[in-house]
């Protein structure tokens, strides 16, 4: 069990920080001194069950496009010219018990006009001892599709969302209340078959029954309703990864996310995706560095929109048709020296003309270059230029700065 | 697929699983985190186990990529050796997540905390990272203290009865040996850096501090002005002027770490840069624990002696 190490300076969390400071102040009752040689007292350990860590970004940066939203479509992306705090999350995890760990991460954000929001980003719980090499994940997650949707901004390698992410699965990604099994598949490499079972409804299962939704087809929102077990999402993921050397891993996975849509009755939407990610590392890294990374994934949807009327004049019928929309992008990452790594992402997005015309479904072309610098594992800073080509709309140029920090636990690194 | 082909596939993957299954029963399948623990687990388990390192022996402990083929390795171990005191806190519990193995789950008997029973060194009063990645639970590196590894190991010892009490004898006769081999080295190691009693050396990282209390040395400065922060050429500048002013003449360098700055401390100080590592099998000719504390010891007295 890890323990917290620092202090937050969250009010709204006033009763977390009276337990973080028992756990602090205990350990001084045994009046060690940094040298000496002393087990910590069992108290000040058994002080917290769970760890604690907060992490905020900052955004600041400006685009040639005054609209900023029309440009930066993730909601944890930089939404204005000037400063933004798109993202801070209160991360809580631990043992639940001999039977389960349980996870919470909960996000406060200030919305463009600097209004304060706060949701509940997930909040799960994860067997520790099913047999058979399963194991459950219930509550509300993100859902496991791909590389990047179950990642945390923090995580992410450049400042914004990618963006056929965030056309297939909305500004906040695609998470949902439901669960999860898992099977780590007896192979001599690694691989696990996942099945999602989700709710369809909600604001974020963009692309199914979201109210944000009828902005691919201009439809008319039906009142969103689960009637029979085919009404649930379904996602399905594989996954396999391989060493090829001693420096270098390969891991490789598809996945599927299918479920009912609200343009009509009995219209649904498939998603597929593959994702691809490469890793190199020399034998004797200094702090992980040099290393050189490359994550691909491609996505396609096809979105069947019922007849309908369209949601802004009634008096116009669009037909029964099908959508198809394509995208995919890469990022290279080249860790050139400790702490210091350089990226570059190619966004490209596509879809078929139809009847409604969203902008959210045009093509567009972006490509983004950064580079970022971690003072230690605890801070970031990064600086990214994005060159966008809408298509339709024309060309802008951005400049974006971005500043992390992490308090409390020390996060640890998945592959 | 017709129907053949599916049953064709399916006998493969049967037959496959089950090859999978019988070629590893025999043996303990033992994972350590580093190669350190993984050389110590050989020495108790013998031939009654088979033993995997998750970190090479070049890489940093602490700056491990949890990578897939780990989550492989651990979901079919019977024992899993972590170092504790945080050392592996940066990549080891995904895996442990993705693994679902309740055989090496944190209170079963395959779970040995080697950090267990040793007495820590630099555990910290007040929680602060402005002082650095400072260790909660106290400086990890503590198994260059020849008496630490013998707590690990009688830590190892008990857990591997517990997990195979059929061959509970071999362990148990295992580290016997094993401490005396570590008493009789012991004498040895001491004896030969004890001319240098109260020398002063400079290491990149806190990673000295257990080796230089047990030998009599002391560990005058580290590069890093605070752990796990990257050097800065003020403190640099410091160091090399306690350097010259207590006649420090080695640095120590292990193969994760810069050792072009090491080189620029030692070209001003007139010191010696020494490629010295705590894992066996960075360096040439270290296999096992007694090798790499040989080597370290052997070259560290070299340099000392000013040879």
């Amino acid at each position: 069990m890890r323990l917290l190490a620092t202090t937050t300076n969250l009010s709204v969390a006033a009763m977390l920080c009276a337990a973080q400071l028992t756990a602090q102040q205990t350990p001084d009752t045994t009046a060690t001194t940094p040298g000496t040689v002393q087990q910590p007292s069992a108290t000040a350990r058994a002080a917290m069950y769970m760890n604690i860590g907060f992490t905020a970004l900052v955004d600041a940066g400006w685009s040639t496009e005054p609209d900023v939203p029309s440009l930066q479509l993730g909601d944890h992306d930089p939404r204005v010219r000037g400063f933004t705090i798109p993202n801070t999350e209160l991360t809580l995890d631990g043992a639940v018990d001999p039977y389960f760990k349980g996870f919470s991460n909960i996000v406060f954000k200030l919305d463009e006009g600097g209004e304060t929001g706060v949701e509940l980003e997930e909040a799960y719980l994860l067997t520790t001892s099913l047999p058979a090499n399963l194991q459950l994940k219930l509550g509300q997650f993100f859902t496991e599709f791909g590389r990047q949707n179950p990642q945390h901004p923090h995580s992410w390698a450049f400042v914004d969302q990618p963006l056929v992410l965030n056309r297939m699965f909305g500004p906040e990604g695609l998470r949902s209340q439901g669960m999860r099994l898992s099977w780590l598949a007896p192979t001599p490499f690694y691989t696990e078959a996942m099945l999602g079972v989700m709710n369809s409804v909600g604001g974020t299962t963009f692309s199914f029954q979201s109210e944000e939704s009828p902005e691919i087809h201009g439809g008319v929102v039906p009142g969103p309703a689960v009637e029979s077990p085919g009404d649930m999402l379904i996602v399905p993921r594989i996954v396999s990864s391989f060493e090829l050397t001693g420096t270098q891993t390969l891991l490789f996975g598809v996945s599927a996310a299918l479920g009912p849509n609200n343009s009509g009755p009995s219209a649904r939407t498939r998603i597929f995706g593959v994702d691809a990610y490469y890793k190199w590392k020399p034998a004797a890294a200094q702090q992980g560095f040099p290393f050189v990374s490359l994550q691909v994934e491609g996505l396609a949807r096809r979105y069947e929109a019922a007849e309908r009327e369209a949601a802004e004049d009634a008096s116009i019928l669009l037909p029964n048709e099908t959508l198809r929309d394509r995208g995919w992008y890469g990022q290279l990452l080249y860790g050139i020296r400790p702490r210091i790594v350089a990226g570059l992402r190619a966004d490209v997005v596509s879809g078929d003309e139809a009847s409604f015309a969203s902008e959210l479904r045009t093509d567009r072309f972006r490509l983004s270059p950064n580079v970022t610098w971690y003072p230690t594992e605890f801070s970031k800073i990064r600086l990214q230029y994005n060159y966008d080509d809408r298509k339709s709309v024309g060309t802008d140029h951005s400049v974006w700065m971005q500043f992390e920090f992490l308090l409390g636990a020390h996060a640890s690194h998945k592959f | 697929m017709n129907k053949l082909t599916a049953i064709k596939l399916a006998t493969v993957a049967l037959i496959a699983l089950a090859g999978t299954a019988a070629s590893s029963a025999a043996r303990l399948r033992v994972v350590a985190t580093t190669p350190d623990l993984a050389a110590l687990a050989r020495e108790i388990g013998g031939s009654a186990v088979e033993v995997t390192a998750l970190a090479k022996p070049t890489e940093d402990p602490h700056y491990v990529d949890a990578k897939p083929s780990h989550i492989v390795t651990l979901n079919r171990a019977d024992v899993l050796i972590e170092g504790g005191a945080e050392l592996e806190l940066g990549w080891l519990p995904p895996l442990l997540e993705s693994a679902r193995n309740s055989k090496i789950g944190s209170t079963a008997p395959g779970r040995v905390v080697a950090s267990q029973g040793i007495r820590m060194a630099e555990i910290p009063t007040t929680f602060d990272r402005s002082r650095g990645d400072v260790h909660s639970l106290g400086n990890p590196h503590f198994l260059i203290d020849p008496l630490s590894a013998k707590v690990v190991a009688a830590n190892i010892a008990t857990h591997f009865a517990q997990a195979d009490p059929a061959s509970a004898a071999l362990y148990r006769a295992n580290l016997a040996s094993f401490m005396a081999r570590i008493d009789a080295k012991l004498r040895q190691w001491e004896g030969q850096l004890a001319p240098f009693r109260g020398a002063k050396i400079v290491t990149y990282h806190k990673d000295f501090v257990y080796f230089a209390s047990r030998f009599g040395l002391e560990v005058l400065e580290t590069l890093e002005p605070k752990p796990g922060i990257a050097p800065s050429p003020a403190h640099l500048a410091q160091v090399i002027g306690a350097m010259k002013a207590a006649n420090a003449r080695v640095i120590l360098v292990q193969p994760y770490q810069n050792r072009r700055t090491a080189e620029t401390v030692a070209r001003q100080t007139g010191a010696r840069v020494l490629d010295i590592a705590q894992q066996p099998g960075a360096r040439r000719n270290t296999t096992t624990y007694f090798d790499m504390m040989d080597y370290m010891v052997t070259t560290l007295a070299t340099a000392l002696r000013g040879g």
